[in-house]
């Protein structure tokens, strides 16, 4: 049952999911490719969508999934479920566990999930690049090099050096995505 | 009642105007309820802002719901969660309906494949960043090393292991060296 799923998979992620909006994208990437949601171009496309509207990635991400699913039922069953583990343990810890995050062992816990949370952020980025740029997801793959995505990304990393540069801050995501949407155009439509 | 109300609305405005995720939405946040409202002090602030980077889960989420308590109960972590998701779903609901036929377009089709390594660099730059902002321990680096080259071998030689048993295992490693560290510390004090 596909509205079952969607709200079992979605509680699971807003379980787990430490570290905010990027540490969940490995977590929601693998949930939405071994159930064959959407492919890791649809997936990409995607948080392209979620960055450049407001609210959080985990809600846009299970809204979007679910919607594709399971129509508005299956939408609201995904986001429900991504929203309820951070419902329920905030309540708790307001309510009731006021000093929770001061006991040694859960700090404990939580420092060996920050540097964890970190390495699969970098992972996730290079395993999706390397099957974006290189058509490369597996050893018995046939890698396949996409020369205008690297020179887009090659241009996106001077952007982003030379702006922190002169303006002493980096680019707004937005700024960055507008950009790579008029290079895309420019060197994949002629 | 009118608490609620306020609560509702300004956790939907929060909602509907923050771009960029989670600590865009802290500086908005802390104008509403330190500057403005005054419903809450900027120490209960930072130990709220504490409580949900460390929690699981969006930290939009856990700061409406842990605020949303602190000011009306039960009642008020729900208005207030409500709220600040209604405008996402909408406007995802929305865009998820025509977004097929949106990228169908062949200009449209273009951008998103240049936005696609847009997407993976902000990703990566985001990892670095906070790659940054770790201590530089002997600690963090083996096991950052570590989950980083394990994940991508895994997902290399196509072994399926979920990011979650990631999450745990380093979890149980950290509390095993706390509790290493505690044994250690007894010894030498015996000694």
């Amino acid at each position: 049952m596909i509205y079952f799923k969607l709200f079992l998979t979605f509680l699971e992620i807003g379980a787990v999911s430490f570290g905010g909006g990027y540490g969940m994208i490995s977590l929601i990437r693998e949930a939405v490719l071994s159930n064959h949601w959407l492919t890791e171009s649809e997936f990409i496309n995607f948080i392209a969508v979620s960055e450049s509207t407001p609210g959080p990635l985990a809600v846009n991400m299970a809204t979007f999934i679910g919607s594709s699913q399971g129509g508005v039922l299956g939408s609201l069953l995904a986001t429900l479920g991504v929203v309820l583990p951070s419902f329920v343990i905030i309540l708790l810890i307001a309510a009731v566990l006021s000093n929770l995050l001061k006991y040694a062992g859960v700090q404990a816990f939580l420092s060996g999930v920050r540097p964890c949370v970190v390495a699969l952020i970098l992972a996730t980025a290079l395993t999706m690049g390397l099957s974006t740029l290189f058509g490369f997801t597996t050893i018995r793959s046939a890698p396949e090099v996409d020369l205008r995505g690297v020179v887009i990304l090659l241009l996106l990393i001077t952007l982003h050096f030379g702006y922190k540069h002169f303006k002493k801050k980096a680019p707004s995501p937005i700024l960055m995505i507008v950009l790579s949407a008029g290079l895309g155009i420019l060197f994949y439509a002629f | 009642m009118k608490k609620l109300c306020t609560l509702f609305l300004t956790f939907l405005k929060i909602g509907a105007f923050t771009f960029g995720g989670g600590y865009a939405m802290v500086a908005l946040l802390e104008n509403e309820f330190i500057a403005k409202k005054k419903w809450i002090d900027k120490k209960e602030f930072l130990d709220m802002i504490a409580i949900a980077e460390s929690t699981p889960g969006p930290i939009a989420i856990n700061s409406a719901t842990y605020i949303g308590y602190h000011i009306a109960g039960v009642p008020g972590a729900a208005t207030a969660t409500l709220g600040v998701c209604i405008p996402s779903f909408v406007i995802i609901y929305l865009i998820s309906l025509f977004f097929d036929q949106f990228l169908s377009l062949k200009f449209v089709s273009c951008a998103f494949r240049g936005i696609q390594v847009c997407v993976v660099y902000l990703i990566f730059s985001a990892g670095v960043r906070m790659l940054k902002s770790l201590e530089k321990t002997a600690f963090n680096t083996v096991l950052v090393t570590g989950v980083a080259v394990c994940m991508i071998a895994f997902s290399v030689f196509a072994v399926s292991f979920s990011s979650i048993y990631f999450i745990l295992l380093s979890g149980v490693v950290g509390l095993a060296a706390y509790f290493i560290q505690r044994l250690h510390g007894k010894g030498g004090d015996v000694k």
